[in-house]
């Protein structure tokens, strides 16, 4: 915990934080035990309900977020379960959105923001490159900012322009800001929990196209791991995680690209090519150690990313394990990202996505001996 | 009679006072109060007065009441005696920094010193007009105020003096890091108050800018949201008449930028920034309206920047000095001794007193500005993150290893001299 956050609610001796925290135990106790399917929006969703009830100092704002739930319905029945002053919405201003949310933060809160979409979150840029960043710095650690901003990204989903950005790059090269990006629907809960815990700034990037997706997932054993690494002091923060193991090449891939990732391995598979699928998760810090351990044991490598190619996080990543394993590569790595042309419409995503046969090429280019 | 947006209000917060609401779910503020009592309308009392409030004129004899701007719904007392001492003393302290720091910049001791000479006035009133736990976000023009607020001359100092960071907690005095992107603390302060209320505080926020600020949208931003959320926040813009070397004209065709505040349901006011004993009775009452729940409310003082935007601006570009030397007849810190004098509260022991403690600061920011500030490369990495990633833990072992081989090879080469 951040010393900043000393003053919340719970220091006061707020006495609806014990209620809502016996609520919250009850409700994690009534909730069936094993593994059920559930989609990554309601893995997000119970993140910050559960976040909520730990905290009294956590609060969600943003736009739409309030009744309506959000346009995505990630924050559905927040202000109903706590209320027009945890949950609520905003006047249609981004900065104004981040701007107080950093103010929030220095004065005790640990805001959880919503940026309607990735090309939305522009008018803010000012707020979050200029102080959502810099204060802890600026202040020579006095000030912490426990803030998260969400921001629903990427394509895939048939949206119009200015809804598909893939923005992570912006917040990548931008020091003093972590960047987030769960694949799975247990790592949506697990990640968001991270983030929220984290006393520094999170940028949380949420590929929408994945939202609907699901998985079999057991809440209550995500719950008792996050409780459990929280007494610990660990986490799973800023780890890349092996999605798929493998032995010929390896697919380095996040976020929306995960599962085309996967996709691409198991048609791999099917042609005897064994491919190990690595999912970054955390683009800062970024998990060097893991990635490479994977490159070193293939000796080939994939990187695979929605974002424009040129000046990319898929470029550093290329650039890093190309500095670190250079002596264990059997060839160049290759890059499978979209091209440098604004986000396409719906009727032309397809040809800039990248998919499993463009995945498959480049693969196939890794100067194979046999 | 909604007077002003104040969706929170139907739904107040747990935990919030409840003294600000009315019996039928409006607020009772300082709005409807002034319709009830003086039978104006919500507009006239959003509405800046017809002039801006001047109680002590530029040649520092008192206003007579009906000269002073003053109007029903715009009245205000006369602050006390000791208040206006205190003031003075502040004044004079304030000039004395803004002197002594430019002549630090002439010499090398500071990298950049935007000077507040002339405007003393709006930064002492700034900092007298708030209580201990209120907060204050002022701009890199504002060191004055900070000052003024109890934060050490010399920590203030230390972004301008080239130093790598702000210098003093903010947390621990209630003053945010002096901002430059302009107009972004003005958010900050909305957090900070909209923070304090769903705790159910009686904080109130001052929110500083300039005349300029008030062109870009974060300007906009921050007051919608703290009207809409009836935040405490006073705003406070000092309208010093230049942008660097852009007149207000260029920035505003607005009748004031007072009249800006009506157009988000608040109140504003304008006020002769270089009249102190105005500024304190106009900002005392902006604080105490916001503390007691009214929302919050915009002061535009009118003063005016009588030395270039900073060392490195040349204000003879832009500017004819006739303009310049009409403003030292107003200058704020005459002005105050005048009135002061003439009111029997000051004599030469007193000036002499109130001189002597200038000059003190001054000595404490020669001697603090005079001193090498000792580097640390390794603090380059150390507050980025709250915990250092792995990446800025290489390149600051990177670093390590770049100075470790420069001094061994420093020694290598004075034991080969030798």
């Amino acid at each position: 915990m951040s010393p900043t956050v000393t003053t919340s609610s719970e220091a006061n001796g707020n006495v609806s934080a014990a209620t809502a925290r016996a609520a919250a135990k009850a409700a994690v106790e009534a909730e069936k035990t094993g593994p059920q399917s559930i989609t990554l929006a309601k893995a997000l969703n119970t993140a910050m309900a559960d976040a909520m009830h730990a905290d009294d100092s956590v609060l969600v704002f943003g736009e739409d977020v309030g009744m309506l739930g959000g346009v995505f319905r990630i924050t559905d029945g927040l202000t109903k379960t706590f209320g027009q002053s945890r949950c609520f919405d905003t006047p249609l201003a981004e900065s104004g959105i981040v701007g107080m949310a950093v103010g929030m933060a220095m004065n005790g809160m640990r805001p959880v923001i919503e940026m309607q979409f990735d090309a939305f979150a522009y008018p803010a840029f000012e707020q979050i490159v200029s102080h959502v960043a810099k204060m802890h710095n600026r202040t020579k650690g006095a000030v912490k900012l426990p803030i998260v901003i969400r921001v629903p990204y990427a394509g895939g989903i048939g949206g119009v322009e200015h809804h598909c950005d893939s923005s992570e790059a912006y917040y990548a090269h931008t020091a003093g800001l972590k960047v987030f990006t769960p694949a799975t629907v247990a790592d949506g809960y697990r990640m968001l929990r991270e983030a929220i815990d984290s006393d520094d700034p999170v940028m949380f990037m949420e590929p929408k196209k994945l939202y609907w997706s699901k998985d079999q997932v057991d809440l209550g054993a995500l719950r008792a791991e996050h409780a459990a690494n929280t007494e610990r002091g660990t986490s799973s923060e800023g780890r890349a995680a092996v999605a798929r193991p493998g032995t010929d090449a390896t697919l380095i891939a996040y976020g929306p690209s995960v599962p085309t990732a996967l996709a691409a391995a198991a048609a791999a598979a099917e042609e005897g090519r064994s491919l190990e699928v690595v999912d970054v998760r955390s683009i800062v810090p970024f998990d060097d150690e893991t990635v490479c351990a994977s490159v070193r044991k293939t000796g080939r490598a994939v990187v695979i990313a929605e974002a424009h190619g040129f000046a990319s996080v898929a470029s550093e990543i290329v650039a890093r394990v190309q500095e670190r394993c250079f002596h264990h590569l059997a060839a160049p790595i290759r890059r499978v990202t979209g091209f440098d042309v604004p986000y396409p419409a719906p009727k032309l995503e397809h040809y800039y996505l990248p998919g499993v046969d463009r995945i498959l090429d480049a693969v196939d280019d890794l100067q194979w001996e046999d | 009679m909604t007077i002003s947006a104040d969706h929170t209000a139907q739904q107040p917060a747990p935990g919030t006072s409840s003294a600000a609401a009315g019996t039928n779910g409006t607020p009772e503020n300082a709005a409807s109060e002034a319709v009830r009592k003086f039978g104006i309308t919500v507009e006239d009392y959003m509405l800046p007065a017809r002039h801006p409030i001047q109680i002590v004129g530029p040649d520092g004899a008192p206003n007579p009441d009906s000269k002073q701007g003053a109007q029903p719904g715009h009245e205000y007392s006369l602050p006390g005696d000791a208040e206006l001492m205190a003031a003075y003393e502040q004044l004079v302290v304030g000039r004395r920094v803004n002197d002594q720091n430019s002549a630090l910049v002439r010499q090398g001791r500071m990298a950049v010193y935007p000077s507040s000479h002339g405007q003393e006035a709006c930064q002492v009133a700034a900092a007298l007009c708030l209580s201990d736990g209120d907060w204050m976000f002022p701009t890199y023009r504002d060191s004055v105020a900070v000052m003024a607020r109890g934060v050490d001359p010399v920590q203030t100092m230390t972004l301008f003096r080239g130093d790598w960071h702000g210098g003093y907690d903010p947390t621990k005095h209630k003053v945010g890091i002096q901002c430059t992107p302009l107009t972004t603390q003005l958010l900050h302060a909305v957090g900070v108050a909209h923070a304090a209320k769903l705790r159910g505080e009686d904080t109130v926020v001052l929110a500083m800018c300039g005349d300029g600020a008030t062109s870009e949208g974060d300007f906009h931003e921050a007051l919608n949201f703290a009207a809409v959320f009836h935040l405490p926040v006073v705003f406070f813009v000092q309208n010093n008449q230049y942008a660097i070397s852009v007149p207000l004209a260029h920035q505003s065709v607005a009748p004031s930028l007072a009249h800006k505040a009506v157009g988000y349901g608040m109140a504003g006011e304008r006020v002769d920034g270089n009249d102190i004993v105005a500024l304190l009775a106009v900002l005392g009452r902006a604080v105490k309206l916001a503390r007691d729940g009214s929302g919050p409310l915009l002061v535009e003082a009118h003063t005016y920047r009588m030395q270039a935007h900073t060392n490195a601006d040349d204000a003879t570009r832009y500017r004819q000095d006739s303009e310049v030397a009409e403003w030292v007849a107003k200058d704020p810190l005459s002005r105050m001794k005048t009135y002061l004098t003439e009111r029997g509260l000051l004599d030469d022991d007193g000036s002499a007193r109130i001189a002597e403690k200038a000059e003190t600061v001054a000595a404490q920011l020669r001697e603090g500005l005079g001193e090498d500030v000792p580097v640390d490369p390794q603090e380059l990495f150390k507050y980025v993150f709250s915990t250092p990633t792995p990446q800025l833990k290489e390149q600051s072992a990177m670093l390590a290893d770049e100075l470790a081989r420069d001094a061994a090879s420093a020694t290598t080469s004075e034991e080969s001299a030798r």
